[in-house]
């Protein structure tokens, strides 16, 4: 691709962020007018957000408590795929483990994570092991109805064909059913890593010494340094957008693209 | 035809149960097709004609009755009968090259790759190699599964309507490539259509089956040297034999 296309390209992609950005700096305008006004003395406005996280960034402290939170959520989430995804292909193909297994996932999987906090830190007290727990717990089953369901839609045509073909069932696993079912396992690892942030979060608020939903905690607690309570949650969301982003990668993947075109 | 028939359909019957019954599908189809001949077989739409290509290739088993390839009672689908189908079934998350290789799994294909390529190039599709479905055309997709049926040498092409969802042009395209690569690798042939005009062009014997339970009701044999001109006296004259067999 020339150089000049791809600038192109880049400025298009940008004209097209122009109306969000605008909304975004309304919404700070806004805030910032209404702190003004309101002559508040506690509730910061954003210039005091923004030096208070640089100072926060400064002395180290704010990538120590960003660094926890990504270590448990990369662990849990981890985990969980590494037991849903195998789980999921099981399930979706052999009925047996399917009709036995559902039910049981289906009733946990609306159980909101934040209750299962009083057990993991019966179970795991407080330190890293009961966040790890709780992410695994809230991204495992999104993860594994996912991939059921994605083994249950394969178009039969090529399950058809596979069988015409006389292949053994190791191929027909590995270079249909798989590949077949990868869109949706992206799909599955989209949504699961998205509750993996929202479930650290908060269960740092409950304990622990370090990550963003304890800084969130901390902050208010010593002090009442809302400023820093603000630039946790807009460092959180934009994190969450990040890896969001970074999962969307994957569906750039030339054996996944098909899925999305069209 | 020769002597030993390569696919031998005796009496086969096949229903479905729905609420009012069971529903007559197949009722009684008895069919020889000889070593290399081509047969067409062509009936109204719900005729039964994809129930009937399901068994014959092996995919449903017949309520009653039997088929058998080289003598032998067909088991289920297997490379030695490969089916193109109306749908397609080329695999959208693997290149073209993979696709065609696909089906090359046991030893003794030699170099793989080197196959794939040819028949690639066979059906026209050179320097597509590494693409992938959803950056083809519908033509071209449909040469991919010729390809990709051809590369495993079956003995049989099962086809059921394999052209009928590609436009009018490259429906007629098609024909022509196929009688071309026919040429240079006899297979069987068994293919079924609702176009009279495309089994005319294409076959050697034309079977009309009767609306449902179905049954042949008609055979016409098809004594035109290839390429054939659809617009010569004869094959009007058969086209509305046919068409008059179909009741219209």
């Amino acid at each position: 691709m020339s150089g000049r296309r791809l600038g192109r390209r880049l400025g298009r992609r940008l004209l097209l962020m122009v109306p969000a950005l605008l909304v975004i700096a309304a919404l700070v305008a806004f805030w910032w007018w209404l702190v003004v006004e309101t002559e508040s003395a506690i509730f910061p406005t954003p210039w005091q957000v923004v030096t208070g996280a640089l100072e926060l960034a400064q002395d180290g402290t704010l990538w120590e408590h960003i660094g926890a939170s990504l270590f448990r959520v990369g662990t849990g989430f981890l985990l969980a795929m590494l037991v849903a995804i195998p789980l999921g292909l099981w399930m979706g193909w052999v009925s047996g483990a399917y009709i036995t297994l559902n039910p049981i996932f289906q009733m946990l999987r609306p159980i909101s994570p934040i209750a299962w906090i009083p057990l993991a830190i019966l179970w795991f007290g407080v330190g890293d092991v009961s966040p790890i727990f709780l992410i695994f717990i809230s991204s495992v089953f999104p993860m594994i109805v996912q991939t059921t369901a994605g083994v249950h839609t394969i178009e039969r045509r090529y399950l058809r064909a596979a069988a015409n073909f006389g292949v053994s069932r190791a191929v027909l696993f590995r270079r249909v059913v798989v590949p077949a079912v990868l869109p949706q396992i992206i799909v599955g690892m989209r949504i699961g890593l998205g509750v993996a942030w929202l479930v650290v979060v908060a269960a740092e608020m409950i304990a622990l010494h370090s990550g963003l939903g304890y800084m969130i905690m901390d902050s208010r607690n010593a002090g009442n340094r809302y400023d820093l309570v603000i630039a946790g949650m807009i460092i959180i969301g934009l994190i969450g957008l990040l890896l969001d982003g970074a999962t969307r990668l994957l569906e750039r993947l030339k054996t996944v693209r098909w899925r999305y075109v069209r | 035809m020769s002597a030993k028939a390569k696919i031998e359909i005796t009496d086969v019957r096949k229903g479905f149960d729905t609420d009012a019954g069971r529903l007559p599908v197949v009722d009684g189809f008895t069919l020889s097709v000889g070593d290399g001949e081509f047969v067409a077989i062509v009936g109204p739409s719900g005729c039964g004609k994809s129930t009937l290509m399901n068994i014959v290739s092996g995919f449903e088993k017949p309520d009653s009755g039997s088929v058998l390839i080289d003598g032998a009672p067909l088991r289920g689908p297997g490379p030695k009968g490969i089916v193109i189908s109306q749908h397609g079934s080329v695999f959208p998350w693997l290149t073209v090259r993979e696709n065609l290789m696909f089906g090359l799994n046991g030893k003794g294909h030699g170099d793989k790759a080197a196959l794939a390529d040819h028949y690639a190039a066979v059906v026209g599709l050179k320097g597509f190699e590494g693409s992938y479905a959803h950056e083809l055309s519908g033509g071209m997709l449909k040469r991919v599964e010729i390809a990709r049926a051809l590369v495993v040498k079956p003995e049989i092409l099962y086809m059921d309507e394999p052209f009928s969802a590609l436009d009018a042009l490259m429906n007629l395209h098609m024909r022509t490539e196929l009688l071309r690569i026919l040429e240079e690798e006899r297979h069987t042939v068994l293919l079924i259509t609702h176009d009279v005009e495309e089994a005319i062009y294409m076959a050697d014997r034309i079977m009309v089956l009767s609306p449902r339970p179905t049954t042949i009701q008609a055979t016409f044999h098809v004594d035109m040297p290839h390429p054939r001109k659809l617009s010569s006296p004869q094959a009007q004259q058969l086209r509305e034999d046919i068409l008059r067999a179909l009741g219209l």
